[in-house]
């Protein structure tokens, strides 16, 4: 097997370090003892349910929130000290925050204006930048005249304008409906490659996350739980917190069999099934750990015949229950001898007529020894 | 709900009659050429001999004169005292001393104002003793005084609006560069400034109403009006002041109902703009 | 935001009114509370001073006949009570009329009530000394009110309306009602309908609903209400002069009387101190229902 070619080591120092950062409301921590480093150019999201400190961070890296411990450097400069007008950060908020009583054009200029900028300097990187967001026919128009994209747009406008070195984005596209939202990501994606800006966004969408993102961070009640590309966190969660959030998810909880340096053997007596992963696992005999297995991962099956007896390895008996029809994919529900349902996703090659057909047979779920992650805690 | 509907719609209506009676009485006797209020003297009525005898009375006119520069002069002072306290108490959280801020702008709105009044007085009198200063009572000490009192009112006032502003808005500013003292400047000012107008207005109001206090602090040789109206009506209907009393509740219902007009007509304006945006999603 | 106070600036923003109101407000209360305690004399200004100077040595000379006086003399301590008496009736009454008035705003869709509240306040930005000035007229012998119950047959000759505790409580009712409705309103304003929906459902009458529903969830604004008119009311002034009786007289009028006609000074800020003292606990509860209730907002 050829082995996948490693993400190239990194040369540039971090430009965003968050060391050991704490802050906390009274006694209640809102974020404890976080360490990050973000690089220069990339898209970094923080995701993460309400209250798991994601918002709480990201402010403090503006400035409005000073770390109760820690300290967080942008670019080499510590900035634990620095208010937020003095920070070469700019933020995106989610409720856009334009100045109601300004016009567009005064909205993206104010920036400017604070760094005593010409006149006529200030007018050029403002029309450049209503250019790239696509915003230029409305310059004199006020928020409460433009619809919500639109008043989006201006509000990143008016954070680029500035050229920071670090653009914060607090839930940018939990506002717009769905056909605006996955267009939105999109040219959000081209303009950050475009000016090469360092994106830091906070979300709790992980769809959004995993579009946007090159890495991203998941949070849990004020701690970092895992760091990784989207890919990563998907095929290789370090918990079942993480794999439960991040998309569905199948845990099937077991005993350890044997365990060994390529590999391990689980026995899921709920579910029935043995589960053999090609995994080094850190454990011992007895143990109790969980079978991840992504919904995509599994096939049906036909039932097993007399003569074929009871599953092998990887191989599960079941009888389906429902089956959702969502278009490009059908989601199937499959319920075990002893109860217990599973989640399986399958392409819809062959049109409704054939999944219709499914409910209420008796199927085997089968998957391969690369697809489980055997996770410890 | 119609029981409960019926009892309170009653009292409201019952209420507001109560409310109203007295200021109509006023307006109409006013235009009436005899002297009882019970009388209308069909003959020569309505008429604007009362006006006549108002606007010819030395007295009235050099009180009303004084009340207007005291008020004008004392609401402009207290809205920018006001406002800053307002802010203070809305944005700064804790600090040191918050309470008793608390509590010097709040106690003097319920303060009965012969107290207030009278610790003024005091207050002035033992100045004058120490440093010669005031000179006597006067123009001045009203002012100082009203002063005082008015600009609780509009702290709360400010208060109260800062603490509905969103908060995003001054964040962003800072976001984007601006130090405090400019985010107060060109974006909370601007956008807080009816409630600042109404601050205002409130505490001109007061001053120009204001009768105890001023009794007080006046001294000899000044008037405002309310203490040439109280004097006047210690001793029984005053027919005139009738005529005063129609002239302020026009001038105070007139603006009332200018500044609903244009606060409606601004309104739709925006709901219009709202809805053309929308419109045209993009 | 969660700032520490850095700078120098928002030392001057809240240090300026704070010094303003430190020097017009807090000083002179010192000063009534000195002068409460001095001898009166016939000089000027009236009192003797607290401390006098012998051979170098300072000599207190605090007096407490002040408040010997007032505590001693049945007119004071009559005057105490019977101002306390009228301001608790007559926020009885506000509360009476301004709670149903307050319900019905409440009640009523989006453009009444603008409309409505306009109409309670706007007589509140007319000269409040005029308003009481009109009752003079409409309740004097040959007024409004006694000339439309004799035409009604009601009554046979004119009653005696004016300078009695009835003209005294209208007077009072009449100018601090506002003061009744605009906490309880917006008190009212905040509650949920679908909690008195969801009382209905349960099968609760209205009149039930309304006692164990809105009633307690009103008790905030009753109490901001309560407190503001009754505060006012036991010190004031000019109602009482204008309308009230001249055989028992109000503790403000007193107080007045005693500073202006006898020229007794310290007395008179007895008078003040022992209002103060008597208000305080009112006062201190006022604060603490605005508190509570400005913190339920945020």
């Amino acid at each position: 097997m050829n082995a996948q070619p490693s993400t190239p080591p990194d040369p540039a120092p971090p430009y965003v370090r968050i060391e050991a950062v704490s802050k906390k409301f009274g006694e209640f921590p809102a974020v404890d003892a976080v360490s990050l480093e973000i690089r220069r150019g990339e898209i970094f999201c923080l995701l993460g349910g309400s209250g798991s400190g994601k918002t709480t961070l990201l402010r403090m890296l503006a400035g409005f929130e000073t770390p109760s411990a820690g300290r967080i450097y942008i670019d080499g400069e510590d900035m634990s000290a620095v208010p937020p007008y003095e920070r070469p950060v700019n933020m995106m908020f989610q409720s856009y925050a334009l100045f109601p009583h300004m016009s567009v054009e005064r909205n993206v200029a104010f920036g400017l204006e604070q760094e005593r900028l010409g006149q006529p300097e200030i007018r050029r990187r403002v029309a450049e930048i209503l250019e790239i967001v696509q915003m230029s026919p409305y310059t004199g128009r006020k928020p409460h005249q433009l619809s919500g994209g639109q008043r989006q747009r201006v509000a990143l406008a008016r954070a680029l304008v500035k050229r920071p070195k670090l653009l914060l984005l607090d839930e940018p596209l939990a506002a717009l409906d769905r056909k605006l939202r996955e267009r939105t990501q999109f040219e959000l994606l081209s303009i950050q490659e475009r000016l090469g800006v360092t994106f830091i966004v906070v979300t709790h969408d992980q769809e959004e996350a995993m579009t946007l993102a090159t890495r991203m961070g998941v949070m849990d009640r004020g701690r970092i739980v895992q760091v990784g590309t989207p890919a990563e966190i998907y095929e290789s969660p370090v918990n079942r917190f993480v794999a439960d959030f991040i998309g569905s998810v199948n845990l099937l909880e077991g005993r350890v069999e044997a365990a060994g340096a390529d590999g391990i053997v689980i026995r899921c007596e709920p579910f029935g099934c043995t589960v053999r992963a090609a995994q080094r696992v850190e454990c011992a005999p007895g143990d109790t750990v969980w079978a991840a297995i992504r919904p995509e991962k599994i096939t049906l099956a036909g039932p097993l015949s007399a003569t074929e007896g009871a599953p092998r390895d990887n191989q599960m008996r079941g009888k389906v229950r429902e089956v959702a029809y969502m278009g490009d994919v059908s989601i199937c529900l499959v319920e075990t001898d002893s109860g217990k349902v599973l989640r399986v996703t399958l392409p819809n090659r062959s049109g409704l007529a054939r999944q219709r057909d499914l409910r209420h047979t008796g199927v085997t779920l089968c998957w391969d020894d690369a697809s489980p992650v055997i996770l410890t805690r | 709900m119609s029981r409960r509907g019926v009892f309170s719609r009653t009292a409201l209506v019952l209420g507001l009659v109560f409310l109203y009676v007295p200021i109509l009485s006023m307006i109409v006797y006013s235009f009436n050429n005899s002297r009882l209020v019970t009388v209308w003297d069909a003959a020569h009525s309505p008429s604007l001999k009362w006006y006549g005898v108002l606007f010819s009375d030395g007295q009235v006119l050099d009180a009303a004169w004084l009340s207007l520069r005291v008020a004008v002069c004392a609401a402009t002072v207290s809205t920018a005292l006001g406002t800053l306290a307002g802010t203070a108490l809305a944005r700064f959280g804790a600090f040191r001393g918050r309470s008793l801020l608390v509590g010097m702008t709040t106690a003097p709105i319920v303060m009965p104002e012969v107290i207030s009044g009278l610790s003024l007085l005091l207050l002035f009198v033992a100045l004058q003793q120490a440093i010669g200063w005031p000179r006597g009572m006067g123009a001045l000490t009203i002012t100082l005084a009203h002063i005082s009192f008015c600009m609780a009112y509009v702290t709360v006032v400010i208060q109260s609006r800062l603490a509905g502003f969103d908060e995003s808005l001054e964040e962003a500013a800072q976001d984007l560069g601006a130090r405090p003292a400019k985010v107060f400047w060109r974006i909370t000012l601007p956008l807080i400034l009816p409630a600042v107008l109404a601050g205002w207005l409130l505490a001109f109001t007061l001053s120009w109403d204001d009768l105890v206090i001023s009794q007080f602090v006046a001294g000899p040789g000044s008037s405002t009006l309310p203490m040439v109206i109280f004097s006047k009506v210690r001793l029984g209907v005053s027919p005139d002041v009738n005529a005063l009393a129609t002239l302020m509740v026009s001038v105070v219902a007139s603006g009332v109902v200018v500044a609903m007009v244009w606060m409606r007509r601004r309104q739709r304006r925006r709901e219009r703009d709202m809805q053309l945006a929308a419109a045209t999603n993009l | 935001m969660q700032q520490p106070v850095r700078h120098a600036g928002r030392r001057l923003v809240a240090g300026i009114p704070a010094l303003w109101l430190a020097v017009f407000f807090l000083i002179p209360f010192l000063i009534v509370l000195k002068i409460s305690f001095s001898e009166a004399r016939l000089a000027i200004p009236p009192y003797a001073p607290l401390i006098t100077w012998l051979h170098g040595l300072p000599i207190p000379n605090i007096h407490l006949s002040s408040y010997a006086y007032l505590f001693t003399d049945p007119l004071y301590l009559r005057s105490y009570l019977y101002s306390i008496m009228v301001a608790a009736v007559s926020t009885l009454m506000c509360l009476a009329l301004g709670y149903p008035m307050a319900y019905a705003i409440a009640r009523a869709g989006e453009a009444w009530r603008t409309f409505l509240l306009m109409l309670i306040v706007l007589p509140f930005w007319t000269s409040f000394l005029l308003r009481v000035y009109a009752w003079i007229g409409l309740l004097q012998n040959d007024g409004l009110v006694n000339d439309v119950l004799l035409r009604l047959g009601l009554i046979h000759h004119p009653v005696t309306l004016l300078q009695t505790n009835f003209s005294l409580y209208i007077g009072i009712v009449y100018s601090y009602l506002p003061f009744m409705i605009l906490p309880l309103y917006a008190n009212l304003e905040k509650h949920d309908t679908a909690l008195l929906e969801a009382a209905a459902d349960l099968g609760a009458r209205p009149l039930t609903a309304f006692l164990r529903v809105t009633l307690p969830q009103s008790l905030p604004g009753i109490a901001a209400g309560s407190l503001l008119v009754f505060i006012p009311a036991v010190g004031e002034y000019v109602i009482p002069t204008l309308l009230g009786r001249t055989d028992q007289i109000m503790i403000g009028r007193m107080l007045s009387d005693e500073f202006f006609d006898n020229r007794d000074w310290p007395v008179a800020s007895a008078v003040a101190i022992l209002i103060l003292l008597l208000l305080v606990v009112p006062i201190v509860l006022l604060q603490r229902v605005e508190r509570r209730e400005r913190e339920a907002e945020t």
